[in-house]
């Protein structure tokens, strides 16, 4: 469980999380939804520690992230994995090596041994063929999937998809969806995800934080967030496709 | 001030190098494969450079010294020493900035502008241990080694030059080279080298590592990292050259 405790962070004078004040669960995959500039990414990088907070508490199972000093931190980003919007897969690593990456840094796996769990993640998210292409030789899709892969090797607690299904076609992003959502029940992952994507959001989210010009509007079950009568959400649903 | 502002920033960027490696071996085998990068595919341009410096100096100074009375040994003298001395660290590290500073630069800044500096840190990797500690090392070994080779070519380049053209044979050529030629010049190149493979490597690391935006940003960093290390190893010239002579 991911607990996010009065988080604040400014840019200059330009405040983009103001009191954030959230919790993320275990086995579920909770979304993060909020317009464009509204500070879901913020918040995201916050978590992962990219981007320091100026005040506010993350604790992971209780650990307080931000007070903690750089060995114990390196421990819990250990376990976190990310899919980022653009995969961010290394351009000069075959698909094999990208996935092996975090066993060879992280693990005291044989190289047989390595790559033995290499096969099995790319077969979890259904590339079997493409081990010894380059990030440059694969579509959009495929590459996401080989971020799931990496972000799985080591077996994390918590996953981070920040976009998963931005610049994918609605059929590729309906698999992304159901590959998060198999992993996030099978591993029993905290899964964390910031979408735009209204479909997304109610084909697999278990709990919706709604971010609103940097301040949290609503947290809780997807079922209360439909219903919910506040003229913001009901505004950002109405404007969604999913919802005309 | 920003001036100020941006040495306190590299050097904070140095310092955060150093933190325990997760796997050792993965950063001396990264350091071997910088090594190959940086060293051994720069040889080439620089073999080339080396050899022409050395010959159009051989040609230069013969058309300089004019008077019978001098000895024509003693363009083996200066020609060696200029190469030792200057052409072959100086003339070479500005040529190694423009390519290797502009490869470390635009590798660097390309993965920061695709989050693949992010995807290191948050697998809780140091990103500037992984990405700058192995090619650093690898420019502080390699570049006084490639410095050794431009001088052995530059003076080869030389003697050929005068032979060629016949204004000196070989002999006579290395007749003046060996009466000037003093231990102290040698290690005094090497010294030069070791501070500019440093220079270039770590500027240029710096430059791509606070790359922001988009590609057109990462062709500025690219930029920048060369111009800096020029203007860098020119100005540590003078200053190593102000200490130790």
């Amino acid at each position: 469980m991911i607990e996010v405790k009065n988080l604040d962070k400014s840019f200059g004078d330009k405040s983009v999380l103001r009191n954030m004040d959230t919790t993320f669960y275990p086995g579920k995959i909770n979304v993060v939804i909020g317009a464009s500039g509204s500070g879901k990414s913020v918040l995201m990088k916050c978590m992962v520690g990219l981007i320091e907070p100026d005040k506010g508490q993350i604790l992971y199972d209780g650990k307080d992230f931000l007070n903690i000093d750089y060995d114990k931190k390196r421990e819990i980003r250990k376990e976190l994995g990310m899919l980022f919007q653009g995969s961010a897969l290394f351009d000069s690593l075959s698909v094999e090596e990208n996935v092996e990456f975090p066993l060879k840094m992280f693990s005291e796996m044989k190289k047989e041994e390595r790559l033995e769990r290499v096969n099995f993640c790319l077969n979890r998210v259904k590339l079997d063929k493409a081990n010894k292409l380059y990030p440059s030789e694969l579509s959009g899709g495929m590459k996401k999937r080989v971020g799931i892969a990496r972000a799985i090797a080591l077996n994390p607690k918590y996953l981070f998809c920040d976009e998963p299904n931005s610049g994918l076609d609605p059929v590729t992003s309906r698999v992304i969806d159901s590959l998060i959502e198999e992993i996030t029940e099978e591993y029993n992952i905290t899964t964390i995800m910031n979408s735009h994507d209204m479909k997304t959001l109610f084909d697999i989210g278990d709990y919706v934080s709604f971010i609103y010009k940097g301040e949290l509007e609503f947290t809780g079950g997807i079922e209360d967030f439909r219903n919910n009568d506040s003229p913001r959400i009901a505004e950002f649903l109405g404007a969604s496709y999913f919802q005309r | 001030m920003l001036l100020f502002q941006h040495f306190g920033r590299y050097l904070l960027f140095l310092s955060s190098m150093f933190s325990k490696p997760e796997k050792p071996m993965i950063y001396v085998r990264r350091t071997f494969s910088e090594m190959v990068e940086i060293g051994i595919n720069s040889l080439p341009i620089v073999a080339i450079i080396a050899l022409f410096s050395g010959g159009v100096s051989t040609i230069q100074t013969s058309y300089q010294l004019i008077a019978s009375w001098i000895s024509k040994t003693v363009i083996g003298s200066i020609v060696s020493d200029t190469v030792i001395l200057e052409f072959a660290p100086t003339i070479t590290c500005l040529v190694l900035a423009g390519k290797v500073g502009s490869s470390i630069a635009s590798e660097i800044g390309t993965m920061k502008v695709s989050e693949q500096v992010d995807a290191l840190e948050v697998m809780g990797i140091n990103s500037i241990g992984y990405l700058a500690l192995p090619k650093i090392i690898a420019g502080v070994i390699m570049v006084p080694l490639l410095i050794v080779c431009a001088m052995f070519l530059g003076i080869w380049g030389g003697i050929m030059a005068g032979n060629f053209t016949g204004i000196l044979p070989s002999e006579m050529f290395l007749e003046g080279a060996r009466a000037s030629f003093k231990t102290f010049n040698v290690v005094f190149a090497l010294i030069k080298a070791t501070s500019f493979g440093f220079l270039i490597t770590s500027i240029s690391c710096f430059q791509g590592y606070y790359t922001e935006g988009g590609a057109l940003e990462v062709g500025k960093s690219s930029t920048n990292a060369v111009v800096y290390s020029s203007v860098m190893v020119l100005f540590a010239d003078y200053v190593i050259a102000q200490l130790f002579l």
